[in-house]
C-alpha cells in the first residue's frame, strides 16, 4: 500500500507549472506558518520526522487539495495538541483557556539567527561499523512499513538493486524518531539505481536515480 | 481543528494561544520571516556557484566537502545541515527532487517554490526527467546522462550548473548574476550571457 505522499513514479498528475517571478510567500498567513514551524522546531519540542509524519497522516484528499502551507499548519495543530501545548478547545476559541505547562522555553528574537545557523544536525556517533561501502551492490528491502508508519524509503525503489556510491556517516533514523523511539542512529548511504531497473526496459537509458538510504533499508545483492 | 477552516484564522489562533502560554515569542517569529524574506535565498547559492566557476581551489573543496566549502562563504544551518554539491558536466546533468515531502537546501536556495513541492514535479521527475525539463523549456542532448537526486534524508543537494560559454574573464559578481535558482535545482540552465541586459 503506497501512501499519498510517496509520489515518485505515480502517473497522472499532469505537467509541472513553474510560476514566473514567484514570491517567497503568497499570503501573510504563510509567513506565520513557516515561522511557527521553524521556531517550534528550534525549541526541540518535536523532531522534523514527527512533523513529517503528522503531515503524512492527513487524509489523501486533504494532502492533495490543500496548499503546502495549509497542510503544514494542520501538522502543527496536530503536534501542538498532541504534545499538550494547546488544547483543541483553545484553538477553537482562539485564546488560551488554561495556563501553560512547563517549557519549552520560547526562542527569543535575538537567538533566532544563531539557532538557524546551527540548524538541527541529524549526524550521530556510530554505534557499530558500516555494513556496506562504496561500490557494493545492494537491494532495497521490499517490506511495507505498514499504515501510519513513517519511512524515508520511497516505494519506487523497493525490491530494486542499485550501487552504493557514498557513505554519509551515521544519522538519526527517521523511522524510529518519527514515532518517539529515540534517535536509533543508522548508517546512511547514497545508492544509485539505473532508470531501467526502476521503470523497466522502456525507461530513458540515460537515467539514474539516487536516494539516501538508511542501512535497515538495504540488503546485500551479491 | 484541522478541517477546511480558513488557514489565516487557524494560524492566528494557534499563534495567539502559543504566545499567551509563553511558548512562542512573536518577535522571534518576525525575525524568522525577516531572515527568509531577505537574507536566505538563491542569491546565496549563486555566490557558491560563481566562486566554483572562478576559483579551482574552491571548486575542489566544494567537491570534497561541500558543507564546509559552503559554510566558508557564510551559508549553513537549518534545512542544510549537510549539503552536497553535484556538478554538471558536458556529459552529465543533475536534477534534485524530494519525492516524499519538500526537502531543499535552505541555506543556499531559501524556501522551495510551489512547483518543487507539487505532485506533478515530485511524481514525474524520477521517471521522466526529460519530460519535466521540457515543462521548463529545457532540452538536453539525447546522450546526456541524467542523474536525479531524491532528497530522502537530511542531506541536501545543490546543482553546480555548467558555466555558460562566452563568459571568459567575467567577474565573480557578474557570473553570479547568471546563476538562476532553477539551474541550481537542475530544472533550468544559467542565463546565457547574451540574455543579460547590460
Amino acid at each position: 500500500m503506497t501512501p499519498v505522499h510517496d509520489m515518485g513514479g505515480v502517473a497522472g498528475y499532469g505537467p509541472v507549472e513553474p510560476e514566473p517571478d514567484e514570491p517567497v510567500f503568497h499570503a501573510g498567513w504563510e509567513k506565520r506558518v513557516l515561522a511557527l514551524h521553524v521556531d517550534l522546531g528550534a525549541t526541540g519540542v518535536w523532531s522534523l520526522d514527527e512533523f513529517r509524519l503528522a503531515r503524512e497522516r492527513l487524509a489523501p484528499h486533504d494532502y492533495l487539495d490543500r496548499s503546502y502551507y495549509d497542510t503544514a499548519l494542520a501538522a502543527l495543530e496536530r503536534l501542538a495538541t498532541g504534545h499538550g501545548l494547546v488544547g483543541p478547545d483553545e484553538l477553537a476559541a482562539g485564546r488560551s483557556l488554561r495556563t501553560g505547562g512547563p517549557p519549552p522555553r520560547p526562542l527569543s528574537a535575538t537567538a533566532v539567527a544563531d539557532a538557524l545557523r546551527r540548524g538541527r544536525p541529524s549526524a550521530r556517533a556510530a554505534p557499530r561499523p558500516a555494513r556496506f561501502s562504496a561500490g557494493d551492490t545492494v537491494r532495497a528491502i521490499d517490506t511495507d512499513p505498514g499504515p501510519g508508519r513513517h519511512t524515508r524509503l520511497p516505494g519506487y525503489v523497493r525490491g530494486r538493486a542499485g550501487v552504493v556510491t557514498a557513505v554519509h556517516g551515521c544519522h538519526a533514523f527517521p523511522d524510529a524518531r518519527a514515532h518517539g523511539r529515540g534517535d536509533d542512529p543508522q548508517w546512511l548511504y547514497s545508492v544509485r539505481f539505473r532508470g531501467r531497473e526502476l521503470w523497466g526496459p522502456g525507461a530513458d537509458p540515460t537515467l539514474s536515480v539516487s536516494i539516501d538510504a538508511f542501512e535497515p533499508y538495504l540488503e546485500s545483492a551479491r | 481543528m484541522s478541517g477546511a477552516a480558513d488557514p489565516e484564522l487557524r494560524v492566528r489562533a494557534l499563534e495567539q494561544v502559543l504566545v499567551e502560554k509563553g511558548y512562542v515569542d512573536p518577535a522571534a517569529l518576525d525575525a524568522v520571516v525577516e531572515i527568509y524574506e531577505r537574507n536566505v535565498g538563491p542569491h546565496n547559492g549563486a555566490r557558491v556557484v560563481a566562486r566554483a566557476w572562478c576559483d579551482p581551489d574552491y571548486r575542489r573543496r566544494l567537491q570534497t566537502d561541500s558543507t564546509a566549502a559552503i559554510a566558508s562563504l557564510g551559508y549553513s544551518g537549518r534545512g542544510g545541515e549537510v549539503i552536497r554539491a553535484v556538478e554538471n558536466t558536458p556529459q552529465v546533468h543533475n536534477i534534485v527532487v524530494c519525492t516524499l515531502c519538500s526537502c531543499y537546501p535552505w541555506p543556499v536556495l531559501g524556501l522551495p517554490p510551489v512547483w518543487y513541492k507539487s505532485a506533478p514535479y515530485r511524481s514525474r521527475v524520477v521517471a521522466d526527467p526529460r519530460g519535466v525539463l521540457s515543462d521548463f523549456g529545457v532540452e538536453l542532448p539525447d546522450d546526456t546522462q541524467i542523474r536525479v537526486w531524491d532528497s530522502t534524508s537530511e542531506i541536501r543537494y545543490l546543482v553546480v550548473p555548467l558555466r555558460p560559454e562566452g563568459t571568459d574573464g567575467w567577474s565573480e559578481d557578474a557570473l553570479a548574476g547568471l546563476v538562476t535558482r532553477d539551474s541550481m535545482i537542475g530544472a533550468g540552465l544559467p542565463t546565457r550571457p547574451e540574455g543579460v541586459g547590460s
